[in-house]
Formats: C-alpha cells, structure tokens, sequence
C-alpha cells in the first residue's frame, strides 16, 4: 500500500514535470492539457428537494441560484439591482414594466422569454407570503412580447421590487414555462433553468452529492459581482456539493486537501485549523444569523403576557450564544428584532435581553402573574447541531427563574410536525421552541413571519395581536424610507412589550477553504461564480 | 437438497411479510410529517394539507399499504418523498459501497480470526489464548466510532497513509478503492474479529479432543495438516453460523462507520430517511436489510453440507 | 454435533457455544479483577450523587471546554459543565439502561419463549414473529423506534430491548423443547398438573443458568448500542448525562479536548469487559457440557 501511493506521489510528480515543460515550451497548449476545474464543497446540509419554489430550506434556496436565474436581486447595501431585467415604474406606482436582457438562454438552449417568467412568477406567487402580498393587489400580469412584462396592480405597494429581489424565503427563480405550470403543491421533476450552472442530473446522488457543471452558453452583466446582483462570471468547470455528516471528519478533509471548501465550521474546532498555512477561515458576510425562542400564544402559562415578559428576562443572550458559539468574535448580543446592522434595525426596549439575565425580576413577574407551576413543554431537538444547544440553556436559565420545566428531547422531525399542533402541551402541544433564520428573512416587517399576528394564520405559535396587524398594514402604505423606519422602530418596541418572540441575538458562522481557492464574494448564501481555483 | 433449498426459501415468504406490515405500522405511528419536512420553515397548514393530499399521505392506512404492496408486487420500490427520485436508482447508487465494504470486511476478519481462533484452541491455556482472547473481549468493549476516529487520527492525520474520508468504486482503480476502504473495513472487522475468533476457538476446542484427531497425530501426520485440514474443517459449522448471524451486526455497524468515514451508503441513506421521514425509502431499505440478512443465512445453512459430510437434507 | 443442526438450532449453538472460558476452568485471578472492578464502577455511579463536587447539569457559559485543573477535575465540556461529575452520573445512567435493558429482555423472552416451546399451536406465528424481528437491523429498528416514542430514558430501553427479545425467545424455546422430553415433566403431564404449574414448576427452572448467561452479555451490549444511539443523534436527553452522549456529545472534540471521550469510553470499555468476563465465566460454571470438556 504504502509503495502504492509512493508510486502515484511519483506519477503525479511526473505529469507536474512534464505539464511545466510543456508549458514552458508552449503556454497556449497549457489549459486544452490540464484537467478540469473542479471545486468541490461541502455545504450544511444535503441537497434532497430540488424545488426551489415549494421549500423554503436554504441548501434548496443556494441550489436555486447555481441554476436559476432571478429577474432583479438585491445587492450588499439591500438595493434592489436588475439582474435578468431592467425596470420602469409608472408614475403612480402601479404598473411595473420589465424588460429582458439580451442572451438569455435555458440550459436546453431555448431562449428565455415574457411568457416563462409570468408562469415563474404565477407559481411563486402561490407560495411565498411577500409573493401572495403582491398578488393580493395585482391587477394582471402579463407578456405582450418575448420580451417584456408588464405588473398591473390595483393599489400602490412599494416593497414590490424588495419582495422579488429578496434571498429569502423563497426567491422567484425563473424556469421554464412548462416546469413552472406544475402546480405549486407538487415538486417539479425537470430541473432547467438559465443560471451560470447546470445541474448534472447523470451525477446527483439525493443526499450526498450535486455536481453542477459550468453554462457555456451563459451571458454575464457587466457590473462586478455583489451578493445576488451583478455579473455571474464562473471561472471553474465544475462545481461538487457534497454532505458529510461528521463535522471533524469535514475539517480533516479540508486540512488534508481532499476538499476545497467548507461552508460552515464549528468555532470550537478552528484551532484545528489554525496552524495549517494552506487553509483561511474567515467570515463570508456580516449579517449571518439569529436565534430566536418562540412562545406558544394559545396555552397557559405564554397566553400571560407576563409570564411571557419573565421568560424574557430569566434568559440572557450573552450566555446562550457563547454556549453555541465559543469565541465573542463570532457572536453579537443584539436586541433588534430585525437585525442590528440592516436599515430597519433598532435595539429600543431590548436591555431586558442584552443586559444578561434577571432572576428575580422574572420571580416578580411571575408572582404578579399568578404562575402556578405548571410546567412548560420546551422542545429540544437531538439531530440538528445548530440548535441542540439553545433549548439546553435556556432550560436551565428559566429554572433558575422559578419556571417548571419539561425539556423533552426529539429528532428535528418530531419538532416540526409538533410545533404544529395547536392541542395543549399535555395532549401532544408545545409552549416553547427555539429555531435560527439568516438575518435577511427577517429583516423587515413584510418578510419576517413571527411578527404576523393574524391568530390561527400566523406562524407556529399563533399570536392574535390586532396592534402589530395594524402596524404591519402602515408599513406597506408608508410612503417613503423615514416612515417605514419609525414603524420599525414601533414594532420593535411592541415586540418588547408584547414577546411575540424572544430575540436571543446574532451569530456567524465561519467558512473555510484552501487557499487555492480565490475571489469568493461576500454574500449571506455562499456563491460559485466569481472564484477561482489555482493549481495546488 | 434442491428440495430444502426451495422449502427454506418458501419459509423466508411470511418473514418478508411480516417484516413489511411491522414496519409499515412502525413507520406510520411515529410522528413526523415528509410533508412538512418537504415545504420548510414557512409553510401554512392549508399549503401542507394539499402536499399531503398530493403524497397520497392523507388515504387511508390500509389504502397505502396495498398501494405499496401492489408497487412491490411489481417490483416497483416508489419514490422518494423528498426528492422524487425512484428509490430503486437510489438504492443502486448506495448499495454498491455498502457491499464492497460488507466483503472487504468478512474477508479481512476470517483471514485473521480464524487463524486467531485455531492458534489459539491449538496452544489453549498459554499466553498466546490469553492474548487471543483478551483481544476478542476488548473488540466487543469499545464504541466502533471510537475506534474509527482512533484509526482516522493514526493512519490519516499522522502518518497521513490514507485520505482521511471518502469512497471510490473499484472502477475507479483498486488503489483508490483499497485506500479509501481500508480504515472503514479494519473498524467494522474488529467486533467481527473478536466474534469468529471466540467461536473458532470454542468449535476447535471441542474438535481437538476427538478421538480421530488424537489418531492423526499417532499416526504422524503434520501438525498443520492436522488442525487447518482435519480440525478446522470439521469446527466449520458453528464459524460459518457465527458468520452469518454476525451479518446482523455488520449493517448496524455500517450504519456508524458510514457516518464516521463519510461513505454514500446504506446506513447512512436510512437513518437520514428515518430522521426525515421518508417512508418510501425506509421500507425499501428494511425490507432489503432483512432480505439479504436472511439471504445470507440461507447461503450459510446450505453451506454446512459442504463442510460437514454428516449433514443431508 | 449429531443433530442436524438446522438454522434454529444452530443459533442455539451459537448461544451456547459462543463464549468460552479464556483463562483457566474455575474461577481464576482474571474474573475476581473482573468482579472488583465491576463492582467498583457500581457503587462509584450508584453513590455519584452524594460525592460529585458540581451539579452535572450546572452549566457555566464562560468556562466551556476547560482543562482539567483543581477545581474541575477532568475539565469542563461544551456547556461549561463539570466532566467529571457528568461522568461519574452517566455512569448510574448508562448501568441503569443496561441492567433495565437487560430484565425487561429476559423477562419478556421468557414468557414468550415458555409458550412458544410448550404449545405447538402457538410456536409457528411467535417463531415467524420472532425471526421477522432478528432479520430487521437492531440499530434501525431501535432509531424507529426512538423516533416513535421519543429519546426518553424507558424509550431507549424499549428500544434497545425489542430486538434483544427473539434471540431469548430462541434460547428458552430450545431449553423448554428438549426439557419437556424428559420423563419427569413427561409424568407431571400424564398426572395432569395444570399447564401453568408444569411450565413455572418443571420447564421455567431449566432456563436459568443459560438466561443468567445471556442476560450479562444483554447488559453488555445495551450499554453500548445506547452509546451507539447517542451517536447518531437519538439517544437520551443530554440532561440526563450517560456514558454514551456524553462520548456524543464530545466526538466533535476529538482532536482538541480527548478527554471528553476517553474517559467515558475508558469507564464503559472498562465496564463492558468485565461483565463479559463475568459472564463467560458464570457460563462455564452453569453448563455441565463444558465442565466435561474442560475437564
């Protein structure tokens, strides 16, 4: 075995050798001899539903944009940029008229045209929450030619061009006509689109592996690359997501050079990384994530608003997240519940949060509300490593606070059917769980779903709160930046009083790659173009 | 023998049966719904009531359960919920790393347990029993992902022999293929080690005090001829059984290694289906554990005619 | 060997003729190491409580993954808790899951297993039932089976026992099946004792000394398929600390702080060795057949 590999070591020397000669003797024939480029990633999660449209799961969400394209995208400063289609807006904000770019082609080489992206628009309209807002005031949409499209609604909404340019949940990738009449309760079994890349159907095992190979046919803008908007050059020939399930065996393999690039690494694992020269770790964007904790509105003892307040202050952000996240460079104790460093962002009302736990103001709390012990059913999934840790914590943080609780273990699965169930904890119910977003989902009024308050419509937890309704419908009609702002700022402020949700701050999680990998922009969902991958 | 080899086979029917309605039930009493899982954090309960609709998960039990029936008759194994590819092709991509693993393994376990078992049953009550023994106690004592990760940190990260993960097809060049599988193997041989070498032992032990062996011996025959061709064909029974049962815990073993190394096969491709709840992939893949598990018992049952004339059918 | 050995009773052989005396025919100097250390384990978990310097459960966000030093003698794990007082609790825990998985299989076994040999009628569906359960993965089926009640301490138990259950039924059944050829059991039969008394009376005796035999290796092999479970993800709660997600909960650790899986590891290899040197040699006491052998 080991003359095996000395042998190959010797082989691979060799072709090196003969390579640099070769290229010495003439670089042009260089490339046409070289193998080609592959990137091979490993990303969080396996890819398992290639439908963009009807998950909202970021891995679904990241392969999307490998081979889709959108017709707008917002760029690092949140500014809505044209990506497949430049725009107008008519004077009284109610027609939207996109125009295509030239050269835009589907993987099959058919040329994209007005009628895919109205079929495109129609099905994502049908699942995502900013997309039904929209559809709720539209008026028609149409394609009068190959390459135009034209909004009508029948009021004024001026998120539009924010809500279709958004990353999350659901961004609306244009397919073509044909996939995107699949009703949008099933998933879509053909998978073109007219993105930089093209999915290897041949080599995509659910699970472990995708491999996307680069569209030749593919016209970038000109604009420099930023987050999903500008030019999507690609400067590889291949690009290998792959899972692997343990994070050490990950890590390994990056310091071993058997993969590339790793999309997330566990902070109290860097060390391992840290003496290794061919290896960066380093942060992809700034915003990254939130944790949240989430009380269930229908059952005692979160039906109090007080019991509710007490919560809030026997948990504290500083020990929760340094519990996740080991080292204070890569957590932030924030108090806004939509995001500390986005436009709306603002901190009023949150100390309770961000000044470490309170005990004892949570034992009065919790007397004047009258608790009486009944113990509260938090959920704690076992199988997703980002969020074993928040439930453990604040488990014990609340017991400290005088609150009984049961702190019941079960796999990911179990949560999301239960957290579900609207019965009471003790017939299969639920009064507190915890979960993650990445701060651009819930970044604004509009996209963030646990400031709805719309009763057995809202998200799991289902809070009626008709002020924060009333709130929400004067941002959509606020009518220029500053206003929406001070509607924010009131919302937060609500949210404080009213714990529709327990901000427990943000975090970020590192990436890794060799250093043969270059150019990688920053960006909340990790990119493929615009890198490049010299020769080790 | 044609005749117990088909009367065996008839009797494996009601076992696969069973084993389908067991864990049809198992599947559809645990919590957990691929509908949810399917459409992500932000779904509403109408757009998941129409998924479920549209996975056939809202008919009745009994409906589903010939509908899948009726599929297998067919030998069709369905589709996966989440990703809507056929779990047949699923199961062609997965298995092969499986069973390649599986073979590398028994081979490397009875080429050194046997052998283990006989010296030691040959020199019984010495050092070498006790160190024989004591290594096959030891392989049933410690976690096996505790000895992959101890395997990883030696052979991979210091001596940097072997890549850390990964797997190559045989295809792709043995090198690669022996490389990559060599570390899984070696973990999942050592409980398989101590298993064969403990029933080796004990079979030889038994065989040795024969009356025909102590002839052998009188008459000068070879101390090799002795135990590998006279003894250890006549201790093969129980080793070949042992071989066979252990088959059992060689796939809960994969289930662990699979993950350790990062290999694409079926253990891993079941636990994350029953972690996501995809049913038709679970049952497929217990229906096919239990049928290559009975599989191989079969093979062994038959084989023992081979090794041990006494024994017609 | 002049039997035919069929499938059913070659797992028997199995049963029986696995485990051998590895030193010595009587109780030699190994097992009497083995019994004190066992025994040491034992009473340091089962008395833990009353002498662990932290709550196992006592977290302490800013003195996560520490060393070991005077105040935390074996370090600190990812919550910032005592490792050491969190090991010596596991212990109790993890002994608790073997020892219940343990009864509960043998108990549950011996019942079926009683039936199944003594009438016939019966004997054909619980053998099927049985042989469809051997032929499911154990690991698979108790992941299914965690998932379904959730990773509760009695859950795991139940689903560490339910695939244990057939291979007693096996053993018990064969034990009965050659008992009840025996001319006193014959005679109790023609004298008409009632059915429950012949098979608590006359058969349930017999199946002691193997069942004692099977229940240590049962024990054994709990505790680490319970370490198995915690692995990939659906074992007990991490607030109740056992050997096994404990060594879970570390594995991501490995290379920076050892110590997180060494020393339950150690405890538990430690453990797991000596019940089975405890077995092998009660296994030798109580079979007759390899007395003879062993002379």
């Amino acid at each position: 075995m080991l003359t095996l590999r000395s042998a190959l070591k010797e082989t691979r020397g060799l072709a090196a050798a003969l390579l640099t000669g070769t290229a010495l003797l003439a670089p042009g024939a260089l490339s046409a001899q070289e193998d080609e480029t592959t990137i091979t990633a490993v990303m969080h999660s396996g890819l398992r539903v290639l439908d963009p449209v009807i998950t909202t799961a970021h891995i679904t969400r990241n392969h999307g944009y490998m081979i889709y394209d959108v017709l707008t995208a917002v760029d690092s400063e949140f500014n809505p940029q044209p990506q497949m289609a430049s725009w107008e807006m008519s004077e009284d904000g109610l027609t939207y008229t996109f125009t295509l770019r030239d050269g835009l082609m589907f993987h099959d080489g058919a040329p994209v045209t007005g009628a895919d992206v109205v079929a495109s628009l129609n099905r994502w309209g049908e699942r995502d929450s900013g997309g039904q807002m929209i559809f709720d005031r539209t008026a028609s949409l149409e394609a009068p030619d190959d390459k135009t499209i034209v909004w009508t609604l029948s009021e004024p909404f001026a998120p539009l061009l924010d809500v279709i340019s958004k990353q999350s949940a659901v961004p609306p990738f244009i397919m073509p006509a044909r996939v995107a009449e699949t009703s949008s309760d099933e998933t879509i079994t053909e998978y073109v689109g007219s993105g930089p890349f093209v999915f290897n159907e041949e080599e995509y095992e659910p699970g472990v592996n995708v491999t996307y190979d680069k569209f030749e046919d593919y016209v970038p803008r000109d604009e420099p690359a930023s987050w999903m908007a500008g030019g999507k050059v690609v400067n590889v020939d291949k690009v290998v997501w792959t899972t692997m399930p343990d994070a050490l065996t990950a890590l390994n393999a990056l310091s071993a050079g058997e993969i590339d690039y790793l999309e997330q690494v566990q902070i109290d694992l860097m060390p391992i990384l840290e003496g290794n020269p061919d290896v960066t770790v380093e942060k992809r964007d700034e915003l990254g994530y939130v944790t949240i904790g989430r009380p269930n509105f229908l059952h005692p003892p979160f039906d109090n608003k007080l019991v509710r307040q007490a919560a809030m202050a026997a948990l504290d952000q500083e020990s929760m997240l340094a519990t996740m996240q080991g080292n204070p460079e890569y957590y932030n104790v924030c108090g806004a519940i939509f995001g500390c460093s986005t436009p709306l962002g603002d901190e009023s009302g949150s100390e309770m949060l961000t000044d470490g736990a309170d005990p004892e103001a949570a034992r009065a709390l919790l007397e004047e509300a009258g608790y009486d012990g009944t113990p509260i059913v938090v959920m704690a999934p076992t199988d997703v490593v980002s969020l074993i840790n928040q439930p453990v914590v604040a488990a014990q943080a609340l017991r400290e606070a005088g609150f009984e609780v049961d702190l019941q273990s079960m796999d990911w699965q179990s949560v999301v059917q239960r957290r579900a169930q609207q019965s009471a904890p003790g017939e299969g119910g639920w009064n507190l769980f915890f979960t993650n977003w990445m701060v651009p989902e819930i970044s604004d009024p509009l996209i963030n779903v646990m400031v709805n308050g719309r009763g057995d419509d809202a998200w799991f937890g289902w809070p009626t709160d008709p002020e924060i309704e009333e709130l929400r419908s004067a941002f959509v009609a606020a009518e220029n930046e500053a206003s929406q702002k001070e509607i924010a700022v009131q919302i937060q402020e609500h949210v404080m009083d009213n714990v529709n949700y327990i901000m427990m701050g943000e975090y970020i999680i590192p990436q890794a790659r060799r250093n043969t990998i270059q150019n990688m922009i920053p960006s909340p969902v990790p990119v493929f173009w615009n890198v490049t991958k010299e020769a080790e | 023998m044609f005749l117990y080899i088909l009367k065996r086979v008839l009797a494996t029917i009601p076992v696969m049966v069973i084993v389908a309605i067991f864990v049809f039930l198992l599947l559809r009493l645990t919590p957990g719904d691929p509908a949810a899982i399917l459409a992500g954090d932000a779904a509403t309960p109408a757009q998941l009531e129409r998924i479920r609709d549209r996975l056939g998960l809202n008919d009745p039990l009994i409906t589903q359960f010939f509908t899948w029936m009726g599929q297998l008759l067919r030998g069709d194994l369905g589709t996966s919920l989440l990703s809507n590819t056929s779990v047949s092709g699923m199961l062609a991509d997965r298995l092969g790393p499986t069973i390649n693993i599986a073979v590398m393994t028994i081979v490397i376990s009875v080429a050194l347990a046997v052998p283990m078992g006989v010296i030691a049953a040959w020199r019984h009550r010495t050092w070498v029993d006790f160190l024989v023994m004591s290594f096959s106690v030891l392989g049933f004592s410690v976690p096996v992902f505790v000895i992959g990760y101890i395997l990883i940190q030696i052979f991979a990260i210091e001596l940097r022999w072997v890549p850390v993960q990964g797997y190559a097809d045989p295809s792709a060049g043995f090198g690669a293929f022996f490389s990559r599988a060599i570390l899984p193997s070696l973990t999942l041989a050592t409980i398989y080690i101590a298993l064969i070498a403990r029933m080796t032992r004990a079979s030889m032990l038994e065989v040795l005090g024969e009356d025909y062996i102590r002839t052998a011996r009188a008459k000068g025959v070879r101390e090799n001829v002795v135990l590998f061709r006279h003894a250890l064909r006549n201790a093969a029974v129980p080793i070949l059984t042992i071989i066979g049962t252990g088959f059992a815990l060689l796939i809960s073993g994969v289930v662990v290694t699979e993950s350790v190394f990062n290999i694409p096969g079926i253990g891993r491709l079941t636990v994350d289906a029953i972690l996501a709840r995809d049913y038709p992939v679970i049952q497929a893949m217990i229906l096919l554990t239990a049928g290559i598990y009975v599989f191989v018992n079969l093979i062994v049952d038959v084989s023992y005619s081979f090794f041990d004339p006494r024994i017609r059918y | 060997m002049t039997e035919i050995p069929t499938s059913r009773h070659s797992a028997f052989q199995v049963l029986t003729g696995l485990f051998s005396l590895p030193v010595g025919a009587r109780i030699g100097v190994g097992p009497m190491i083995a019994a004190v250390i066992l025994v040491a384990i034992v009473l340091a978990s089962i008395f833990a409580p009353w002498y662990v310097p932290y709550d196992p459960l006592a977290m302490d966000a800013m003195s996560r993954l520490k060393p070991p030093s005077e105040a935390h003698l074996l370090g600190t794990d990812p919550y910032g808790r005592d490792t050491f007082s969190r090991v010596m609790t596991g212990g109790r825990v993890s002994l608790l899951i073997g020892v219940g998985a343990a009864v509960v299989s043998v108990a549950v076994g011996l019942m079926i297993g009683l039936v199944a040999g003594f009438f016939r009628a019966a004997d054909g569906v619980i053998m099927r039932i049985m042989d469809s359960l051997m032929a499911i993965p154990a690991i698979l089926l108790a992941i299914a089976l965690v998932a379904l009640n959730g990773p509760s301490l009695s859950s795991v138990i139940i689903a560490i026992t339910v695939p244990e259950v057939p291979r007693v039924v096996r053993l018990v059944r064969s034990v009965v099946l050659s008992a009840r050829e025996e001319p006193y059991v014959e005679a109790a039969i023609a004298l008409g004792s009632s059915m429950p008394k012949i098979l608590i009376q006359h058969l349930m005796p017999n199946t002691f000394a193997p069942l004692i035999v099977q229940g240590t290796y049962i024990c054994a092999s709990a505790i680490l398929i319970e370490a198995i479970l915690s692995f990939l993800g659906a074992g007990v709660s991490t607030e109740i600390p056992t050997w096994g997600n404990i060594m879970a909960e570390g594995r991501t650790y490995f290379q920076i702080k050892p110590g997180l899986i060494f020393w339950p590891g150690f405890l538990l290899s430690l453990c797991i060795l000596a019940i089975n040197l405890l077995g092998d040699t009660a296994r030798d006491l109580l079979d007759p057949r390899m007395k003879k052998r062993e002379g």
